[in-house]
């Protein structure tokens, strides 16, 4: 199912990229990569590039390979027809909504052999969302990291920050609103913490004429003030939730509990890779364009893989959508970042991967931020996207198996990096990418001479910049 | 769906036992949800276990299952009231419980609260806020349980989310909760699929598992083909009681329960002869009178049970209308 949903997508993808390459934005990124690649090639020694020959001509046969083997790692499927990464996913959920989580199981799979959705799919992806994104070299950047020697890792960003609505969570939010168009459900519902999921929904509901209905903590509401108006301008009710601590993990088990109420007439749109099954594999699915598109671009910018991935972490949707098209290319290396917040031994973090234990929230079973009493403790980071108790079960998968590695990063580093990169790249991120961006001062300094990092460039800090204005001096 | 958990020793006497599922109280606010229902249930055999140093209490006979053969015997109706643990507090509650059993309950459910009570309406859930905000722990809960079920007359099922089992370990928490002389133990957020885990590890405990049913049923629901199949495989394979859930999942804001519930309690009649209870938006006299009228085994009131404890100006005034809420509802199923 994974092959079959992801290959019109791709080829789709492919058909975008001509298109791309001639708007306003590319030609001088395109440029740009193109000299500098080469000239970086030039520079590189002779062992390094010895060392990226393999991965060249692995990956020249792997994009068929992929796809055929999709959905395995070391034979297991991702997920089991339980839902379950290894032990993790599943549906821990109440009786009342496994039938409807099995309708709408049934429904993914159908559509994603359905020629005609792939194709709408494919074509509001290209001319609405604006895909495919570029993968953009950031030549400042790279030279920020380069040793004084002049050696160092060429720094890639995956533009998913240039997508409609600032961030990759429209690839998601769009092809859930056409499945809830199939599904005949005209009633939309979501959650969201900083907002960017409830915008993404609130534009695709707009765009479809649906019904849209957007819980969010009222704590969330205060902090994401700007969010809430473009989602009411945008034609959506947003819904404050009041009960539990106010915040995302509340939203969502509101959004659950409506869902379970008017499941006949409506469709949940969840935002990240979390959740009860099918929702951590169908998000996935519906974000793994990412990767394909980066393998792609890789192909033709340097005719081989990317050597490092990294993205942050709260849910995982945008590290999911760039890691999933490479888990079975062993030599790359995975890497996902979560929020630290004050430190990850104080009680102020979002660092599920690496502080928290295994549990069950949200109807997976996945690592956990919780107390002795197991009861679930609120996180802290100071970005909203990453404020989240959970994780998306399948990372928990890709940390236990030991496939993709997880370290964090605290909110001063993010801020930093925020600063950082606006000033070297005129490109103003996301606090939550900045998370994965601040990464690369850890990880660099650690790389060989020519290795190509994709940073998953996931969002814009427009919406940031009010909550970095109290932080940063500039 | 759900089971019954059994200690080894104590497989003579009644076969099977069945376990109190989620009840649902009405009166919540309107447009608000809640859908507690589904719920796995362990019935723990205490057999000897209760209370072991109280003299001359050599075995508990209560049990839930004993509890719904002997009314269905005489032909009454079951009482199955919910509150949550530590609203407004544990000695609220211990009195509460005391309380429920000598106004006639037949089963008490009493919810452990957690922080993410994703099956639970606003009352609940704002109750089980209320009760960890004064620092209400699992350890507490037992503690109080431990001493308040020597005193009771009726079985009582603890009502709790996967995780806090989980955290500890779902062996150690068998043996705790066991210990505690509980009789039932709900679990809202296990559906029948994931309860393989719960299953091997009791066994892996030494203690006799039947696989008994519990489940819901929304009457509202349009696609009558699925749920009728689950039903009739979940049936199969159950001992123990039938859950019903009387709506799609709004409580308080209806002043009748749907009469679909009787002809959904005829569709379930007609796959099994286990007790059936309905709950969900059960909350007045009238309402369980109907129900009983309809054929129903049982009925199960919990919001209204928790609103009246937790919003009262205090405890004793919360105890009082607990009181006549039990009394009342007790009348009508009389």
């Amino acid at each position: 199912m994974a092959a079959a949903i992801g290959s019109p997508s791709r080829a789709a993808a492919a058909a975008a990229a001509p298109s791309r390459s001639s708007t306003a934005r590319s030609p001088l990124a395109v440029l740009r990569v193109a000299s500098s690649a080469s000239s970086a090639a030039s520079r590189r020694g002779a062992v390094a590039a010895a060392a990226m020959r393999p991965a060249k001509a692995v990956a020249a046969e792997a994009p068929s390979a992929a796809v055929e083997n999709g959905a395995a790692v070391a034979g297991m499927a991702r997920p089991d027809t339980m839902g379950r990464f290894g032990k993790f996913g599943g549906k821990y959920v109440p009786e009342t909504l496994m039938h409807a989580l099995t309708e709408l199981e049934n429904a993914f799979h159908a559509l994603a052999t359905d020629e005609e959705f792939q194709k709408e799919l494919d074509g509001i992806l290209k001319d609405y969302v604006g895909r495919e994104s570029p993968l953009y070299f950031a030549e400042r950047l790279t030279e920020h990291y380069k040793r004084t020697d002049g050696t160092g890792p060429l720094i890639y960003l995956k533009r998913e920050d240039l997508n409609h609505t600032g961030a990759h969570k429209i690839n998601n939010a769009v092809a859930q609103a056409l499945l809830a168009k199939r599904l005949g459900k005209q009633r939309i519902i979501a959650e969201t913490g900083a907002g960017q999921h409830g915008v993404a929904t609130a534009t695709v509901c707009a765009r479809f004429g649906l019904q849209c209905i957007i819980y969010m903590g009222a704590q969330d509401m205060e902090r994401q003030a700007l969010n809430v108006f473009r989602m009411r301008l945008l034609g959506a009710e947003v819904r404050a939730v009041h009960s539990g601590t106010a915040t995302l993990k509340d939203a969502t088990s509101e959004a659950i509990r409506d869902w379970v109420t008017n499941v006949e007439t409506t469709h949940y749109i969840l935002g990240s890779v979390a959740g009860p099954h099918p929702y951590p594999m169908m998000v996935r699915e519906f974000h793994k364009v990412i990767g394909q598109e980066t393998r792609r671009q890789a192909m033709d910018k340097w005719g081989g893989k990317p050597d490092v991935l990294v993205a942050c972490v709260g849910g995982g949707s945008n590290a999911m959508g760039l890691f999933h098209e490479f888990v079975d290319d062993q030599d790359v290396r995975l890497i996902g970042v979560e929020a630290a917040g004050h430190g990850v031994d104080t009680d102020k973090h979002a660092a599920t991967l690496t502080k928290g234990e295994v549990g069950v929230l949200h109807g997976s079973m996945s690592y956990l931020l919780q107390d002795d009493d197991g009861q679930v403790i609120e996180p802290h980071s100071i970005s909203a996207g990453l404020d989240y108790p959970g994780v998306g079960p399948e990372h928990s998968f890709l940390k236990d198996i030991g496939r993709a590695e997880y370290d964090s990063v605290t909110d001063q580093e993010a801020l930093d990096a925020f600063k950082r990169v606006s000033r070297l790249e005129g490109i103003i991120p996301a606090l939550e990418t900045s998370h994965a961006l601040a990464y690369l001062e850890k990880l660099c300094p650690t790389l060989p001479d020519g290795v190509r990092v994709v940073v998953n460039c996931s969002g814009r800090g427009d919406k940031d910049v009010h909550t970095a204005s109290k932080y940063l001096e500039v | 769906m759900a089971f019954a958990l059994k200690a080894a020793a104590s497989t003579a006497g009644s076969a099977s036992f069945a376990a109190a599922g989620p009840r649902r109280g009405a009166a919540a606010a309107p447009g608000r949800v809640s859908f507690r229902g589904a719920a796995p249930v362990v019935a723990v055999r205490t057999a000897a276990a209760a209370a072991p140093a109280a003299a001359a209490v050599a075995e508990d006979k209560r049990s839930i299952s004993g509890t719904f053969a002997g009314l269905k015997e005489q032909g009454k109706t079951a009482l199955v009231p919910f509150i949550t643990a530590g609203d407004p507090d544990l000695a609220t509650t211990a009195k509460a419980l005391k309380i429920l059993d000598a106004c006639g309950s037949d089963v008490i459910e009493l919810g452990v609260p957690y922080s993410d009570p994703l099956a639970d309406g606003p009352v609940i859930q704002a109750s089980a806020t209320r009760a960890l905000a004064k620092g209400t722990t699992f350890e507490d809960v037992i503690s109080m349980v431990k001493e308040v079920i020597p005193e009771l007359s009726c079985p009582l099922a603890l009502f709790t989310y996967y995780n806090p089992i989980l955290k500890r370990g779902i062996p150690n928490f068998m043996a705790i909760v066991k210990e505690a002389g509980v009789h039932g133990l709900v679990v809202p957020d296990v559906p029948l699929e994931e309860t393989d885990v719960l299953r091997s590890e009791a066994a892996k405990n030494n203690l006799e598992l039947d696989l008994l049913f519990m489940s819901v049923f929304q009457v509202l629901l349009t696609t009558p083909t699925t749920p009728n199949e689950r039903m009739e495989k979940i049936a199969e394979v159950s001992e123990g009681f039938i859950y019903l859930v009387s709506t799609v999942g709004v409580t308080g804001t209806r002043a009748n329960v749907s009469s679909k519930v009787e002809s959904l309690l005829q569709d379930i009649k007609k796959v099994t002869e286990k007790p059936v209870a309905v709950g969900f938006g059960v909350s007045t006299p009238e309402h369980v009178k109907q129900i009983a009228g309809w054929g129903a085994d049982g009925v199960i009131v919990g919001s209204a049970m928790v609103r009246l404890l937790g919003e009262a100006a205090s405890p004793e005034e919360g105890l009082k209308k607990l009181e006549e809420l039990a009394k009342n509802l007790r009348a009508a199923l009389a």
